[in-house]
């Protein structure tokens, strides 16, 4: 059990660290596009490529960060019912669903990618948005390699599905920055200070 | 069994009943399968499988199932080509990629760190507001979740930080957890918001447009909610005690502190006499000749405004009027009674059309279809950056806007100039520099040393969180840049923001970072799954019988309308906006032609609308935000019960919009399509 929880750890690493590695890709992203509205207003010139590139980063970031939000259940659920359940509850039904919609629609979209990729590689592909555009084969790389990816922490996703319908408890996940994280907010707003202050001036009241 | 269960299980009983019976089954067509699809899809969602998941999973299926029907052999090429196909073009869609940006600034501005100095600032501000505390609180949500757009952290910090203090205030906990989670919510309505930006992809209705009508009814429900607490707190103050005499004054810094006592109560009296007069012993001089300083930034800010007014006044009357807007609303703010600030811009944008003929279609283009086939870049030889550019952004914003402005200017004049007929200066303008120079002369004559206080706080908090926000809605909604545009420039914001407040590291950036990404995926997995999903409903034959039905039911336009407000509003109650918009408005979209509805109208209704998603129980994710940081004794049950007069308003909000369409409409129309 320990193994597999090893293993479990090392692939949910694996999709992190890809993920974390191509959302820095957001920093040339913004500082592209800034560096392209100044160039436009100050020196009146732009890049032809630009726009293509500024959408392969965009298109690069999402695709393979989807494994890595998988691996930390970032992506959006239903809640009305799923909260309310028991974790084995909730795991048969993920784990039911996981063949059903999750294996054939990433598997199916992952080979797609392959063949689209492949089309493009053998003709060379470039972008014809602006003459003499930028190669797109590479970005359309990015569709195999996210549906591989996303495929991976799917089964990994499915192996913690059965342990925790056999042991009754989710299987621990690494943390990862949240985005409300009610203790470092807490620390943010330092909230003992401004009740202090008010309560202060109630007591000298 | 748990009531929540219970009450779950009957939703998704009812949707399928409901399709069961509703389906004839003696005469199947293809388009019931689509029917019967998103019944199923519902259900599934309800299951709480990733959404994006199930809708690639059950539309890969469906897809499949469509192309089989028609032509067997090639059925699966086909439906492997159109996954990759959709999938590839929310890859490269140009709409989406702004999400992404607004994200990345929103969790940078979070950083910042803000949200404590512009509660304590608004609250000092209002203090004698009825209900205070409450109306602070709804001031601070609603710009601070415009700027980030995260209703989570939102509301969670408003919970730590507002909730202590209005429970400690003796305000009534129902009251106090009802303007957190309404407040907080107030960011997915008011632009830039990303509801917009997704609802924009799945309608292909112009982001631009929907900025600029969302702007109004954004700012009409943010000004329901306080006139509600306000008149509430009046009908019945055991609700909201006011502050007492105490909490209600700043505490004075000591330099300000030696001052009064040293040169009587006027601030700038005060200060001037501090920097030239012998000083009370423990008071530095440079400590005073920076408090001066702070005292003379609206001065500045104002002078500049006027500045710019005098200097582009030949020229169209549009820019300047809306600079005198903002000048209007630096003053209103620096008084601190009201907070009417957002509301302002009404007035000066009221001279616009004369103006736009020549721009109108060219802001229009990059939006509409310009996007697509140009690189956002090579529209710049056409585009004459509009006149004054550098006035509607409030001065300051960045060097590249003040350099700017003197170029656009001086074009300006030279245009004018050539037309040989120099205007005269139109009397507004001098209007407009008198009212300025008024309200300046005025608030400073008022400026004692507790209003001083309060000033410094808000120069402090509001007002860099107030110019970012404008500075971005600005330059989109006058089409000085697309909307990808100015949310990158406003991420660069938001680091200079989290810079200036010594809150930006490598951490802060790496964790924001992280977010953006997971965030980004989140929504645009949903949009590759929904619009493989929606292609399988479409190919079914699934929307021409909704089409079909909805014609057979011989609705009125109002008819149709409310039908589909109520839909909406019933699906908020299991479902989350996202899921909404990119499953359902697909269905709806088409179906507006038939009745005349405009798409932008219809989204402005949807955007409003969409708000009690965030509020009906028992999926109202801010309630359970504030549950986790509310003191124990707060139950679950007294926050639903204090949002639901909220969701009221929410409500009359949407009736109003509907009534006046104008309050959406207005801007939109003036500034795009005349």
């Amino acid at each position: 059990m320990q193994k597999l929880q090893n293993l479990f750890f090392r692939i949910d690493a694996l999709s992190t660290r890809i993920g974390q590695a191509f959302s820095w890709l957001m920093v040339p992203l913004t500082l592209m596009i800034c560096y392209e509205v100044f160039a436009r207003y100050l020196f009146n010139r732009s890049n032809a490529w630009a726009f293509d590139a500024q959408l392969m980063l965009y298109g690069s970031v999402f695709m393979m960060a989807g494994a890595y939000t998988l691996a930390k259940s970032g992506h959006v659920r239903g809640d009305i019912l799923y909260g309310f359940l028991s974790p084995r509850q909730q795991a048969s039904i993920d784990l039911i669903l996981y063949f059903v919609f999750f294996i054939p629609g990433v598997a199916a979209l992952a080979y797609a990618g392959v063949m689209f990729a492949g089309d493009s590689w053998a003709i060379n592909e470039h972008s014809s948005i602006t003459a003499d555009g930028p190669p797109i084969y590479p970005f359309k790389t990015i569709i195999p390699l996210a549906g591989a990816l996303l495929m991976l922490q799917g089964v990994v996703e499915i192996l913690r599905c059965v342990i925790c319908i056999q042991e009754g408890a989710w299987p621990s996940r690494e943390a990862d920055v949240e985005e409300v994280d009610v203790e470092a907010l807490r620390e943010l707003v330092k909230a003992d200070d401004v009740l202090g202050t008010i309560a202060s001036q109630k007591g000298r009241a | 069994m748990r009531r929540e269960l219970v009450f779950g299980f009957s939703i998704m009983g009812a949707v399928v009943l409901a399709a069961l019976l509703l389906t004839p089954w003696t005469a199947l067509q293809s388009g019931h399968l689509g029917l019967l699809m998103l019944a199923l899809v519902v259900v599934a969602i309800m299951l709480g499988f990733p959404t994006a998941f199930t809708l690639m999973g059950m539309g890969m299926i469906f897809t499949l199932f469509a192309y089989r029907m028609s032509s067997p052999d090639t059925a699966v090429q086909q439906a492997l080509d159109l996954m990759v196909q959709r999938a590839y073009s929310v890859m490269t869609n140009d709409v989406l990629i702004s999400i992404p940006l607004f994200v990345f600034m929103g969790y940078l501005v979070e950083r910042a760190n803000l949200i404590e100095k512009l509660f304590r600032s608004m609250h000092l501000a209002l203090a004698r507001v009825p209900g205070s505390l409450a109306v602070a609180t709804l001031v601070t949500c609603a710009i601070f979740a415009t700027a980030t757009g995260i209703v989570g952290a939102v509301v969670t910090l408003m919970g730590l930080l507002a909730y202590p203090a209005m429970l400690k205030a003796g305000y009534s906990e129902k009251v106090g957890a009802g303007v957190i989670t309404a407040g907080g919510c107030l960011g997915i309505l008011i632009p830039p918001s990303v509801l917009l930006i997704v609802y924009g992809a799945t309608a292909g209705v112009s982001v631009v447009q929907l900025y600029a009508g969302a702007l109004f009814p954004g700012l009409m429900l943010a000004g329901l909610y306080v006139l509600y607490v306000i008149l509430l707190a009046k009908i019945n103050p055991s609700l909201m005690p006011p502050l007492s005499e105490e909490a209600r004054r700043p505490k004075l810094s000591s330099t300000s502190l030696a001052l009064s006592d040293r040169f009587g109560p006027h601030a700038m009296v005060g200060l001037l006499q501090g920097l030239f007069r012998p000083l009370p012993a423990g008071v530095r001089r440079t400590a005073i000749a920076g408090e001066a300083l702070q005292a003379l930034i609206p001065a500045l800010l104002v002078a500049v405004i006027l500045a710019l007014v005098v200097w582009a006044r030949p020229d169209p009357v549009a820019p300047a009027d809306a600079a005198g807007g903002l000048v209007e609303m630096s003053g209103t703010s620096m008084e601190s009674q009201r907070q009417e600030a957002p509301a302002e811009p009404n007035s000066g944008l009221s001279a616009l059309p004369e103006s736009e003929d020549g721009k109108a279609s060219e802001s229009d283009k990059p939006v509409e279809l310009g996007g697509l086939q140009e690189p956002p870049g090579s529209e710049k030889i056409e585009k004459p950056a509009p006149v004054g550019s550098g006035l509607q952004e409030p001065p300051g914003v960045n060097a590249g806007a003040a350099s700017a402005t003197p170029a656009t200017s001086s074009e300006s004049v030279a245009m004018s100039a050539a037309q040989s007929e120099p205007l005269p200066t139109p009397t507004w303008v001098w209007v407009v520099v008198g009212v300025g120079l008024a309200i300046i002369l005025v608030t400073y004559a008022l400026l004692n040393w507790a209003r001083f206080e309060v000033l410094k706080l808000l120069l402090s908090s509001f007002f860099p969180l107030a110019v970012l926000i404008m500075s971005v809605l600005g330059s989109i909604v006058f089409g000085l840049a697309t909307p990808t545009e100015a949310a990158a420039v406003g991420t660069l914001g938001g680091a200079l923001l989290a810079l200036g407040y010594g809150q930006l590291n490598l951490p802060v950036v790496r964790e924001s970072v992280f977010l953006t990404g997971k965030t980004t995926a989140m929504v645009c997995w949903l949009f590759v799954g929904s619009s493989i999903f929606s292609a399988a409903f479409a190919l079914l034959g699934g929307q021409a019988l909704v089409e079909a039905w909805v014609l057979s039911l011989g609705l009125s336009k109002l008819e149709f309308l409310i039908l589909s407000q109520v839909i909406i509003f019933l699906l908020g109650w299991p479902l989350e906006w996202t899921e909404i918009i990119v499953i359902f408005m697909p269905i709806f979209i088409p179906l507006l032609d038939n009745f005349g509805v405009d798409p932008l109208f219809f989204g402005l209704l949807v955007a409003l609308n969409l708000q009690t998603a965030f509020l009906s129980p028992p999926v109202a994710m801010s309630a359970f935000y504030l549950k986790g940081v509310a003191p124990p004794h707060v139950t679950l049950n007294q926050i639903f019960a204090g949002m639901i007069p909220f969701m009221g308003i929410q409500v009359f909000a949407l009736v109003l919009l509907y009534l006046m369409p104008e309050i959406g409409m207005w801007l939109p129309t003036v500034l795009y399509r005349e």
